[in-house]
């Protein structure tokens, strides 16, 4: 009898351990081979296809079509109904480097210092940042982490939304990121004459053509000496890649005028490639940014018209009236006040309603980034051999009431789990409610 | 146009959403003198009224902003931490083009309030849309009920216990300034009772209490005459408020932001307080960091009267979006999704008789979209303000500029952050570290 009380108090102890040991464990993402069966899919590159089966193995997208076997061992989840989609891309955020907007010791994006190329927001991407959850469950699988502040903040990094290091996140693109001069006034406040502002604009132009000429010169050096003796200069170093055409300079410009001073500025200095980011005033100015065969990051499109006058949809149309114009056009959220990436789908989303070709929207958070940023052959689509970054939901992304139901990242399946998500489930029937019994 | 214009109008053929009485398709709604005065099918237009054939579109309430700040020239009387003696209906600005912003996103009235820099604010004020008067006053909605601002929390505590270095730096502090200042507005109306019925009995020789403005308004929330609006983020600061004016006897309340109200929305419900909240907000500063964009529709389904708010220029322009996004979370039914944004508002600033559905008898404040207000794709078309066209997106002018050659080269880029007024608009001389986290 001893001998039964005590086996079952062990075996109850054990439960309980298990059971805690369960409820205390963070849900963690699973990998293997998947079958997504009896979807509609989206490959985004290869049009659409009905009742089809997308097959993940190792990491990768191994099978996408209607007459798919499936290898034996997969899991198989059956899609009846729903849609598969590539990824969202999110290209201009600060997730992970950034936990509390108000606090800075949470605020990793922008460094002392206005040459600071060198600065890798790789190195600052937190890989546990609450808001990471938060994001990829709605669908974004990859965001742009981009520093901030002066004329050279940093290099930016593209990162997928699940991993344990940094490395792990890596996803093939870097770029040094440039806050091109700004010419206007700041605001309301800026209460600086006409001649300050434009000794001010002047004097920052200035210093971009002096560094860009050192650094042009340090490559010089460089290649001269076969990398022995240009001396140690982290900046300039992190500048040679732009300056030889291997790396992409982003450049961030709102305003039309400088819009304009930018494409002089690029193709004074044959800087090879180039991105605009922003410009949320490209609208004005689309034809000469199309002429020059540069493509944009523009967003977010939730914002207010950057002109008092400006017809009030304006920058809901812009992205819509830049593509028309021939642009290649990229759309970010932006949202790094609120951390509301998640929102990407609705940015896109807008820039339909009020004008843009639905498939040029999609492509814009899909597709178009991978290519700009040199990673096509690995995300952005739906396609036999490129990373398994994909998402299955039960309507048009772009819809507000959709619903995301699963998430694969680099053939991860992640749980679909979140704080926001479990603060739900924990409080939506709260217990005890208003009496404690 | 001029703010007291009243319109007549017939909307012919559209699937109209009441809100309070279901869904009516292919109805018309016809407007008498900025009321409506008929909701049914094939109704005959009036001879010489204005009519409007919504075939294919979607026709709702207006929609109701609980908290704003566009249309005032001053926000925050950030110099006590009790300015319940200023009023927000002071500093009307009928031209600020936020105000055609909102209705080009369907909004045809807003809460105009006092910032949250203090623990009780100044007074706030319903203003409608009547874009085109240059009459403050005609902004104003007559007959709405006095509203009036508090804060808790971060933004009180580090405008006077951080820049000013008094009391309140804490959530304690807050508390306390709170119930010292209705003590006293308690004790000022006794005084005033006891004075007016003395004062005509023979022989009486006491003299009149020193009449007190801020005394006076903090009485009127004591006598019901008040309602509160309250910016607060963390679910013991709300609590806290709820015992207050439990113990004061304030009935009328509603909660501001209230990013924590899911945790404590049983005794919301219980105390019959309101909750007006962001759709999705959240990260910008410590106390919203354990939020959940489940927030409104935890509080819908406990029984919370709830809204959705901007505090935003231009978030205001898409609250119907904002609304939507609880049926992403949380699965809220359409119905339920769209009182967020009309009647629960509406309820909250005592304005629901007025306005905030669509039934025969209230005002003709109207937004009618193409595509459904809760779909990413619906996009208003005409917006409507006491039976008047106020905005009308076929013929929406594409330079806004008055009395200027339209051809006139303007290359500078003004960015308009002045249209971003938030909370803690005019506090920012106190802090050097105000690059982010404002609300």
């Amino acid at each position: 009898m001893k001998k039964i009380q005590l086996f079952t108090g062990l075996l109850s102890a054990l439960l309980c351990a298990l059971v805690f040991h369960i409820d205390a464990q963070n849900p963690k993402g699973k990998f293997g081979t998947f079958a997504l069966t009896n979807a509609t899919i989206e490959t985004v590159t290869k049009g659409t296809i009905r009742n089809g089966t997308v097959v993940i193995s190792n990491g990768k997208i191994t099978a996408v079509g209607e007459n798919v076997s499936i290898p034996q061992g997969a899991e198989t989840i059956d899609c009846k109904g729903l849609y598969i989609y590539p990824g969202m891309i999110d290209s201009g955020t600060n997730l992970g480097l950034s936990e509390v907007g108000s606090d800075a010791r949470t605020r990793d994006f922008s460094e002392i210092g206005d040459i600071i190329p060198q600065m890798k927001a790789l190195t600052a991407v937190n890989p546990n940042a609450t808001a990471i959850p938060v994001t990829r469950v709605s669908g974004i699988t990859t965001a742009l982490a981009v520093p901030s502040g002066d004329l050279f903040p940093g290099t930016a990094a593209l990162i997928n939304l699940h991993g344990y290091t940094p490395d792990q996140m890596f996803a093939g693109f870097e770029g040094v990121v440039m806050e091109f001069p700004r010419s206007g006034r700041r605001g309301f406040f800026d209460r600086r004459t006409d001649e300050e502002v434009k000794k001010a604009n002047d004097n920052a132009l200035k210093r971009l053509n002096e560094i860009w000429d050192r650094a042009v010169q340090y490559h010089k050096v460089d290649s001269a000496t076969n990398g022995k003796g240009a001396g140690y200069y982290p900046e300039m170093q992190a500048l040679m890649p732009v300056v030889r055409g291997e790396r992409t300079l982003l450049i961030e410009v709102n305003p039309a005028k400088d819009i304009q001073a930018v494409l002089k500025w690029v193709k004074e200095k044959k800087v090879k490639k180039v991105v605009l980011t922003g410009v949320s005033e490209g609208w004005r100015v689309a034809d000469e940014i199309a002429k020059a065969k540069i493509p944009v990051i523009t967003g977010g499109i939730l914002e207010l018209p950057t002109r008092e006058y400006d017809r009030y949809d304006q920058s809901y149309a812009s992205a819509g009236q830049m593509a028309k114009a021939g642009v290649k056009v990229i759309i970010r959220s932006a949202e790094n006040g609120n951390q509301n990436f998640r929102n990407l789908p609705y940015h896109a989303g807008f820039a339909v309603a009020y004008g843009m070709d639905k498939t040029e929207a999609l492509k814009a958070i899909t597709i178009t980034p991978a290519e700009v940023f040199g990673v096509a052959d690995k995300i952005g689509s739906i396609e036999v051999g490129k990373v398994a970054n994909l998402f299955v939901c039960d309507g048009d992304p772009f819809e507000t009431k959709t619903q995301i139901k699963n998430v694969f990242i680099a053939g991860w399946q992640m749980p679909m789990v979140s704080r926001q998500t479990l603060l739900y489930d924990e409080f939506l029937k709260r217990d005890p409610g208003v009496n404690k019994n | 146009m001029f703010g007291q214009d009243k319109g007549n109008m017939l909307i012919k053929n559209a699937t109209v959403l009441t809100v309070t009485k279901g869904t009516l398709t292919e109805t018309d709604v016809l407007v008498k003198d900025g009321k409506i005065a008929q909701i049914g099918k094939s109704i005959a237009a009036p001879q010489g009224v204005k009519v409007i054939d919504a075939t294919g579109l979607f026709v709702m309430p207006g929609i109701i902003d609980a908290h704003s700040h566009i249309a005032i020239d001053g926000i925050n009387e950030a110099t006590s931490p009790v300015t319940a003696e200023v009023f927000e209906g002071d500093v009307v600005n009928p031209l600020q083009m936020g105000i055609y912003r909102a209705l080009g996103g369907g909004v045809t009235a807003v809460h105009a309030m006092h910032g949250s820099a203090n623990a009780i604010g100044g007074q706030c004020e319903t203003l409608k849309l009547r874009w085109g008067t240059f009459d403050a006053d005609a902004m104003k909605m007559e007959g709405a009920p006095r509203t009036i601002k508090f804060a808790l929390g971060e933004n009180p505590t580090r405008v006077h216990g951080e820049g000013n270095n008094i009391v309140p730096r804490t959530r304690m502090g807050v508390e306390f300034v709170i119930r010292k200042s209705f003590s006293d507005a308690k004790k000022y109306m006794e005084d005033w009772d006891a004075y007016n019925k003395n004062r005509q009995a023979p022989g009486f020789r006491g003299a009149a209490p020193v009449y007190n403005l801020r005394l006076e308004t903090l009485a009127d929330i004591l006598k019901g005459n008040i309602i509160i609006h309250c910016h607060s983020y963390r679910a013991d600061e709300i609590f806290m408020l709820l015992k207050v004016c439990k113990d004061f006897g304030i009935k009328r309340l509603t909660f501001q932001h209230v990013n924590e109200g899911f945790k404590v929305a049983p005794e919301l419900a219980a105390f019959g307080a309101g909750a007006s909240v962001f759709s999705d907000w959240w990260a910008y500063k410590f106390e919203v960091y354990y939020s959940t964009a489940y927030n409104a529709a935890i509080l819908t389904k406990n029984g919370v009267v709830t809204s959705i708010n901007s505090d935003d220029a231009e978030m205001m322009r898409h609250l119907y979006h904002e609304a939507g996004k609880t049926q992403k979370y949380g699965q809220l039914t359409d119905e339920e999704a769209l009182a967020l944004i009309t009647i629960n508002p509406a309820k909250q600033l005592g304005i629901d008789a007025r306005t905030g559905s669509l039934e025969v008898g209230k005002d003709a404040d109207i937004a009618i979209f193409k595509n459904h207000p809760l779909s990413i794709y619906g996009v208003p078309q005409f917006t409507i303000v006491d039976g008047i066209v106020r905005f009308d997106r076929a013929n929406d002018p594409a330079d806004m500029r008055l009395l200027v050659d339209p051809k006139q080269n303007l290359d500078e880029t003004m960015f308009s952050e002045k249209g971003r007024d938030n909370c803690m608009d005019g506090t920012e001389f106190l802090f050097t570290d105000n690059s982010q986290g404002k609300k």
